[in-house]
């Protein structure tokens, strides 16, 4: 990144980011593109989340499923690990728990390829500050 | 679950959401934006006022205001001071700066750099746990990533702020919390608490003003500075504004990180959030603060949890492990549980806490063995309050707490063990007994052939029977029957 030499390009990168943000969240540039986010502190590693991260890129590559995979920190379900988080476009996040390696794979054929819901869905449970 | 909000997350608002390891995720989620406007204001003091008018109290565990900490560091002038991120995270069960700092580590970097314009500093240095390493991985790219970008180093934004930030690593002991053992730490010295004053707003880091807070103390800063005081203060109860994290675990069906606005009951934190006692068990304490903190039972479920009321309660905030116990959690084991800890983490400076906790261990051991008299439980009192009013430093002081909530609200437990010689949880061993029903016995020997120890006698066909002073508790035999002969008395 290029530095930010002062207030006004701080305020300059972050409007940037945030319309490319909300571009990708609109599906501008891809309108199928599904963006996934895998829960990758240290209890979600400790439970197997670098390779459903893997599973979800390969299998999604596999099917021609245009996906955008990041790593993000806990979502703080220690009880549901792995957790997944799946963005559609057009459609509000659904967190997924309990996606073990095993479940990585079912959740890409099922709810990224299909449009089939699996168990193990989390409510979102909490209100955010928005800055 | 219930899906009625009761949880709001502003230390969290970015775990789970952005790349940790993307400074670009954080500045569009307005990372920077509250050292920006803080250094444009250009007027330290008021950026301590509005800290100071918000109401956040520090949240490692003692609830010191942190406004007011900071204006003292502050006003102490020196050539240089420094600021300290308090990372050392021991308390057992609890985890929650960790996830702040792997999950929104910039947040903290963001926080410290305001710090250290407030207070005149331009050095900051986060104190972390060596056990904790994706957290330095994930500091160490945000510290990378931040000078790169300017927003750390020399000349922030133009404006002539300087603030550099590194880590220095922790070895493993609880006591290395202590801020004044930390410092010592830091120092290349044993880590070993001193007496306060000086404290190390005063005197700390290399005999410099030091300003020492917890991560998640930090990570409300930057929202405090973008949503204004007033928002800040409108949340919580009088005295304890904003929201706590807590590592919610034990005998609860959704074991997790929560972030709760003050004053939430511990009736919403199990029932609502928590999905209620595992396996429909009857609730029976919920303990708080850790090795110093206490137990709260069923009369305290409606209090609404804040600083002031746990205390109150006996119990005290910490930094926010909170473990659900049902019926089957013996008390004193539980206390034992702590005071195993405390002796294993005293650093032996001084004698209450080295010699005087490891004299409460003992009795509580005595107890669970069934060999605990009345005397006993005078002892534990007496030698508490002692530990409590001698001790040197905060672990010390504190250690004996659990032992004392346990005896003020399970009284009667304390007694049956000593008085009965039995375990109303059935959690100690030496009070166990493994009885065969004669009625449900058929006579089968399974569990005859079972047991190690050869403690179980009987003719095929006929009734078996436990020799008791020869069974080892091990429980093999129940296991066996197929007849539900064996019960544990
Ligand atoms: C035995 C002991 C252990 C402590 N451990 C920690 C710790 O792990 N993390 C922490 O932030 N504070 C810990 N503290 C509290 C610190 O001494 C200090 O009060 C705190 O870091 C100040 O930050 P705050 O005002 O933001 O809470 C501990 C205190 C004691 C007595
Ligand atoms: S109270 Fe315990 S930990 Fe604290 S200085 Fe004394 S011996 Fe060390
Ligand atoms: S509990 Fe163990 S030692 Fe005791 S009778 Fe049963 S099998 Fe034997």
């Amino acid at each position: 990144m290029e530095k930010i030499k002062s207030l006004a390009d701080l305020k300059k990168k972050r409007e940037e980011l945030q319309s490319s943000l909300q571009l990708r969240e609109q599906g501008e540039n891809n309108e199928n593109l599904i963006r996934v986010k895998v829960a990758m502190a240290t209890c979600g590693i400790a439970s197997g989340a670098k390779q459903v991260m893997e599973i979800i890129m390969n299998e999604a590559k596999k099917r021609n499923i245009p996906v955008e995979v990041t790593q993000t920190g806990c979502m703080s379900y220690c009880y549901a690990e792995p957790t997944v988080e799946v963005t559609k476009p057009g459609q509000e996040p659904v967190v997924f728990g309990y996606v073990t390696p095993l479940k990585a794979e079912e959740l890409v054929e099922k709810y990224l390829a299909g449009n089939e819901m699996l168990p193990g869905v989390i409510p979102i449970n909490y209100e955010k500050v928005e800055l | 679950m219930e899906n009625n909000k009761k949880q709001l997350r502003i230390a969290l608002r970015n775990c789970g959401f952005i790349n940790p390891e993307n400074i670009e995720d954080y500045i569009a989620h307005s990372g920077y934006a509250a050292l920006a406007s803080v250094l444009e204001t250009n007027d330290p003091q008021a950026t301590i006022d509005v800290i100071k008018k918000s109401g956040l109290r520090g949240r490692g565990g003692g609830g010191f205001p942190t406004g007011l900490k900071w204006e003292i560091a502050s006003k102490n002038h020196a050539d240089q001071k420094y600021v300290v991120c308090n990372a050392d995270e021991g308390d057992p069960g609890a985890f929650m700066d960790r996830s702040i700092l792997e999950g929104d580590p910039h947040s903290i970097l963001e926080a410290m750099a305001i710090n250290g314009f407030c207070i005149g500093a331009s050095k900051g240095l986060i104190y972390i746990r060596a056990e904790y390493p994706l957290a330095i991985e994930r500091l160490l790219i945000a510290i990378k990533q931040a000078e790169e970008a300017g927003l750390l180093g020399r000349n922030i934004f133009g404006l002539g702020f300087n603030f550099d930030i590194e880590l220095r690593y922790g070895a493993g002991a609880f006591v290395c919390g202590e801020e004044t053992a930390l410092i010592h730490s830091m120092e290349g010295d044993r880590g070993e608490p001193t007496f306060k004053p000086p404290f190390p707003a005063q005197s700390g880091y290399l005999g410099k003003p030091t300003n020492v807070n917890n991560v998640e103390t930090f990570a409300n800063i930057p929202v405090i500075i973008l949503k204004g005081w007033e928002w800040f203060a409108s949340i919580g109860t009088e005295k304890s504004k904003g929201t706590k994290v807590f590592a919610l675990a034990g005998k609860i069906d959704n074991v997790g990180l929560i972030e709760v606005p003050m004053g939430i009951t511990l009736r919403e934190v199990i029932y609502e959030i928590g999905g209620g006692i595992k396996d429909d068990r009857k609730f029976k304490a919920v303990q708080t603060g850790g090795p110093s903190g206490g137990c709260l039972t069923e009369k305290f479920l409606d209090t609404p949890i804040d600083y002031d009321n746990l205390i109150d309660a006996g119990s005290m905030m910490g930094s926010g492990g909170m473990i659900v116990m049902d019926e089957d959690d013996c008390m004193v084991s539980v206390a034992k549980f702590y005071l195993d800890f405390t002796v294993e983490e005293s650093c032996g400076k001084c004698s209450p806490c080295r010699i005087g906790n490891k004299r409460l261990y003992e009795i509580l051991d005595k107890i669970t063995e069934g060999k605990g008299t009345m005397e006993d439980l005078d002892h534990l009192k007496n030698l508490s309050k002692v530990i409590k009013d001698t001790a040197l430093c905060g672990l010390g002081q504190t250690s004996p707490n659990p032992v004392l909530s346990t005896i003020e609200n399970f009284w009667g437990e304390y007694v049956y063990h000593v008085v009965d010689k039995k375990c109303p949880a059935g959690q100690c061993k030496a009070l166990k007994s493994y009885i065969i029903n004669p009625d449900l016995c058929i006579g089968c020997t399974a569990c005859a052939r079972a047991c190690p120890v050869g403690a179980i006698k009987g003719e095929k066909k006929m009734p078996h029977e436990i020799n008791q002073a020869n069974c080892i508790k091990c429980g093999a035999c129940v296991e066996k029957c197929k007849f539900n002969a064996i019960s544990i008395k």
